[in-house]
């Protein structure tokens, strides 16, 4: 192969000004490369790179000498050394998810995500896909169509790429054989109209001799182009799409160097503004005008998607970090049960009824996912019933928030649609999800709002309301010790109601069992129960175990502040197995009861408890004198 | 077809995007301020980012002692043309113990660096830390996170780094853990140059050829910046016109030799220069193929 021939070297070395003010004006694309490495996607790369004049002289005598030494063309530049991983990867065989790599050519810079490995496939070309304007799929030519290459597809198509790029590899191996590419041709076709991708453009390659790379290739003269590089510089961009749609801005700070400026500051989703543009401010509803566009270069007559900027209002109105300031006749709506497509993306699976941190733009809200409604084989496309979604896999769920989020269908725009899930324990990102529609029973059904609120049941009682919430391990004394206190409480005319894990799944529970899921919406049904009980101005006492720490989390979040006591019954488990009031732990250690916690299933003892009751060290009268004094104290 | 954003326009909308998110959640971020070109793109960005406030955080220098007498310079001057707080940070350890590049070796990097940079960090307890590293720099750091998460210890576990989609940043941690974050990652040396030129950010003069003293070692050409410089027997400077593409410690910086003293030659010569940019550096090399990504771990930047 001859080498490329550089109009830019020439242009470099005579007159730098007149190249550097071309290279000022040239745009962005950002696209993903997808195959494995057998399909020569490293070659491809470090062929583009090599091709772009990205390699110094350094790092070509590293690549030809690694080449001798490791490499896996002979004699030859092994180009996929060139973006070889970490070393971590390299000794411990860990796949971490997705490279950048960055050329320049004479129109256009790119900035490439690379994704290596197989098993975590999904999870990383997702990652890699969510911020790219095309996708560049591989396919070698002696394999045709394979099982990957339709994962492939979907993924990118689920993500919503506009741009697929079908890269018909090694055709070097195949004698340049027009017949061969166009069978792959045709049978790509039928499976991407099968899935909904309209429109794609299929190129022969060899990244290895480098042929329709960065110019049409002698060896198939039956090609009429456009050769890859061209196609890669001469493809439409997203941002004139995105500049044409309404107007939003999620705001991100607020600026406030003095009292006398306050600027709201943000990267502009979608579409234009201008100084005089009317506005709404979301979720608030109110309206104002746009006064002044400040950058540190002086205030803008406009600015577009994509740009950063910091806005002034003509009114004094209220918005803060997570509000959206969004054109006045076309705003988007806000809304909190949604039906999306999550792409699970942790080791430890989803748990339907756990609340996790949603993060979509600018704004963090408390959601609840329930299980997926199917999942989808990336492979063969099937929907699958599931309870759950383990690491890679996707579905379509619905899910709630805890309050309104102003969003927009991820096909209309992917920063008002595309959301994060975050562990609340962990903090890891364990999902990401594309916003479908909101679902219409949030819309329709809203507060009723009474007349006699909850302070007024609980002045009439004469008492402030209250959930004592028990939780400790099987036989440590909840159930006990709960009684006792609401006997006192009793004696004391407080109105008092206990709640007992066993009686509430005799009647309200019933449907549940003992997996992970089912003890999570056991709690979460128990504390709608208990919030409920304390709008009537009651103090509620519940007695389970509650093991997991996120769902105690989760009630203390449904009460107004200081209302939910957690109260800790501290029993060593040895010493509530000793005891073994009901046998449980006998029946658990024999493996007849599954699920068993302490046994077979985790117990998250509280960090920090309101309470804490050590029953080694009291009786339990004395631990319920402690906390009847903790609480009315 | 032409677009109204050009490639710099949206890198530097990304940067300023990434700066504003980590003030969402950070208690007490800093910025890490090396005062080569990379910080001064930096330095740069969190002004337009906060403007008209000044940047919400201070800048911190974990200094050696041993950098160029040009850098102590600009560094004083930008921080006052900022109205940041400059907080300069000196390993007492190495201080006392003398630690220096020609009698230590890779301690010297060790020392006043990697564990200057964690003391000072937990000396203030920030949590967030903006560092200029970019993917384009090595290979290892082609995967490197913006938000790059440390355990307490400031280690980096691969295993434990948060995938990132779209421009959602999960900056959530637990207390004692700590956050690096790389808003200029996607920057490439020639993005770094052309924006210097397109925004007219101030640079040490250092990267611009002039006369200086220099001495050739181990195939790099040294500065002989001030007078602790030990020569060998026989060692004279000799003044050679040269210039630096990275700057560091002088004694560990190599300079090339170069004629060009305007932005445009400088970015010419890179542009038809042979060796890439981390060549110059000494540090890479410690330890072979894979060092860069070992001082990662052990919670070099």
């Amino acid at each position: 192969m001859a080498d490329p021939v550089y109009v830019t070297d020439a242009l470099i070395a005579e007159d730098i000004d007149a190249y550097l003010a071309g290279h000022e004006k040239k745009s962005l694309l950002r696209f993903i490369t997808c195959g494995s490495v057998d399909d020569g996607k490293s070659t491809l790369i470090g062929r583009l790179l090599y091709d772009s004049k990205m390699i110094f002289e350094d790092q070509l005598a590293a690549l030809e000498a690694d080449s001798k030494r490791v490499g896996t063309q002979g004699q030859e530049i092994d180009f996929a050394l060139l973006v070889d991983g970490l070393a971590a990867e390299r000794e411990q065989g860990i796949t971490i998810d997705v490279a950048y790599r960055f050329f320049t050519t004479e129109k256009r810079k790119f900035i490439v995500a690379d994704t290596p490995g197989h098993e975590q496939y999904t999870r990383n070309m997702v990652t890699g896909a969510s911020t790219a304007d095309l996708a560049v799929i591989l396919i070698d030519a002696r394999k045709g169509v394979l099982t990957q290459t339709r994962r492939h597809s979907f993924l990118a198509h689920l993500i919503g790429i506009k741009h697929i790029v079908l890269a018909v590899n090694k055709m070097d191996l195949v004698g340049y054989d027009k017949t061969v590419f166009e069978r792959i041709l045709l049978s790509y076709r039928a499976f991407a109209s099968e899935i909904g991708i309209t429109n794609f453009t299929a190129i022969p390659i060899s990244g290895f001799k480098g042929d329709n790379i960065t110019a049409l290739s002698d060896n198939m003269p039956w090609f009429k182009g456009p050769a890859l590089i061209e196609h890669l510089e001469n493809v439409e961009i997203g941002a004139a799409a995105d500049e044409a749609k309404p107007f939003r801005l999620p705001v991100q700070w607020v600026n406030r160097p003095n009292l006398d400026f306050r600027g709201f500051s943000g990267q502009l989703a979608s579409g234009k503004v201008r100084p005089g543009d009317a506005v709404r401010i979301l979720p608030s509803g109110k309206t104002t005008t746009v006064d002044r566009i400040v950058t540190l270069g002086g205030n803008l007559d406009e600015a577009v998607a994509g740009q950063s900027v910091t806005l002034t209002l003509a009114d004094e109105v209220d918005c803060s970090r997570g509000d959206v300031i969004a054109a006045a006749d076309n705003p988007p709506e806000a809304a909190d049960q949604f039906e999306a497509t999550l792409v699970w993306m942790a080791d430890e699976a989803m748990i339907p009824g756990r609340a996790y941190w949603l993060k979509l733009a600018t704004q963090s809200v408390s959601a609840t996912v329930q299980a997926p409604k199917y999942e989808i084989n990336v492979n063969t496309l099937d929907h699958l019933a599931a309870k759950t979604l383990d690491l890679n896999g996707i579905g379509v769920v619905e899910l709630s928030t805890d309050k309104p989020i102003t969003f927009e269908a991820y096909g209309d725009n992917r920063t008002l649609g595309g959301f994060i899930l975050i562990d609340k324990l962990t903090n890891a990102t364990v999902a990401a999800g594309m916003l479908h529609f909101s679902l219409r029973r949030a819309q329709n059904v809203h507060w009723q709002a009474s007349d006699v609120d909850r302070d007024m049941r609980a002045n009439l009682k004469n008492q402030r309301p209250a959930l004592l919430w028990f939780t400790g391990l099987s036989g440590s004394g909840k159930s006990t010790i709960a009684n006792l206190v609401e006997k006192k409480l009793h004696r004391m005319n407080r109105h008092s109601f206990l709640l007992d894990g066993d009686n509430v799944r005799h009647g309200l529970n019933r449907d549940l069992g003992f997996t992970e899921a089912d003890r999570i919406e056991n709690i979460r049904r128990v504390g709608e129960v208990a919030k409920l009980m304390t709008d009537a101005g009651l103090i509620v006492i519940t007695a389970f175990i509650s093991p997991f720490r996120a769902e105690r989390e989760m009630v203390r979040a449904m009460l107004p502040a200081g209302e939910f006591i957690e109260v800790f019954i501290d029993t060593p488990l040895a010493e509530a197995e000793r005891r073994d009031v009901k046998g449980l732990y006998k029946k658990a250690r024999a493996g007849q009861l599954k699920n068993f916690t302490g046994i077979d299933s985790p117990y998250e003892a509280p960090e920090n408890p309101e309470i804490r009751i050590d029953t080694t060290a009291m009786t339990p009268e004395e631990a319920a004198d402690l906390i009847i004094d903790r609480l009315l104290g | 077809m032409i677009d109204t954003l050009t490639h710099l326009d949206r890198l530097e909308a990304e940067s300023i995007h990434i700066m504003r998110e980590v003030m969402a959640d950070a208690a007490k971020p800093v910025m890490l301020y090396s005062v080569g070109k990379d910080s001064a793109v930096m330095l740069h960005l969190a002004r337009k980012a906060f403007y008209p406030s000044p940047p919400p955080f201070p800048l911190l220098h974990v200094d050696t002692t041993w950098k160029f007498k040009a850098m102590y310079e600009l560094r004083d001057r930008m921080a006052a043309e900022s109205g940041m707080e400059l907080i300069v940070y000196q390993n007492p350890e190495a201080k006392e113990r003398g630690i220096n590049p020609f009698d230590h070796g890779p301690l010297h990097t060790d020392m006043w660096k990697t564990e200057g940079l964690k003391q000072a960090l937990d000396l203030h307890g920030f949590d967030v830390a903006f560092g200029g590293a970019r993917r384009d720099e090595e290979k290892s750091r082609a995967k490197e996170r913006i938000f790059s998460f440390r355990t307490a210890s400031h280690g980096w576990d691969p295993k434990k780094q948060r995938p990132e989609l779209w421009n959602l940043y999960n900056a959530r941690k637990a207390k004692g853990e700590s956050i690096r974050v790389f808003p200029i990652s996607n920057w490439t040396e020639l993005d770094i140059w052309q924006y210097i030129a397109r925004e007219n950010i101030p640079i040490v003069p250092l990267y611009f050829a002039a006369p200086r003293p220099t001495v050739e070692r181990d195939g790099l050409l040294l500065m002989v910046d001030d007078d602790r410089f030990p020569l060998k027997d026989g060692e004279v400077p000799v003044e050679r016109s040269v210039r630096f593409r990275t700057l560091g410690c002088y004694p560990l910086t190599g300079a090339v030799e170069s004629e060009a003293s305007t932005l445009s030659e400088v970015i010419q010569e890179m542009l038809l220069t042979t060796t890439s940019e981390r060549q110059g550096r000494i540090i890479d090399k410690d330890g072979g193929d894979a060092s860069m990504e070992k001082k990662k771990q052990e919670g070099y930047f």
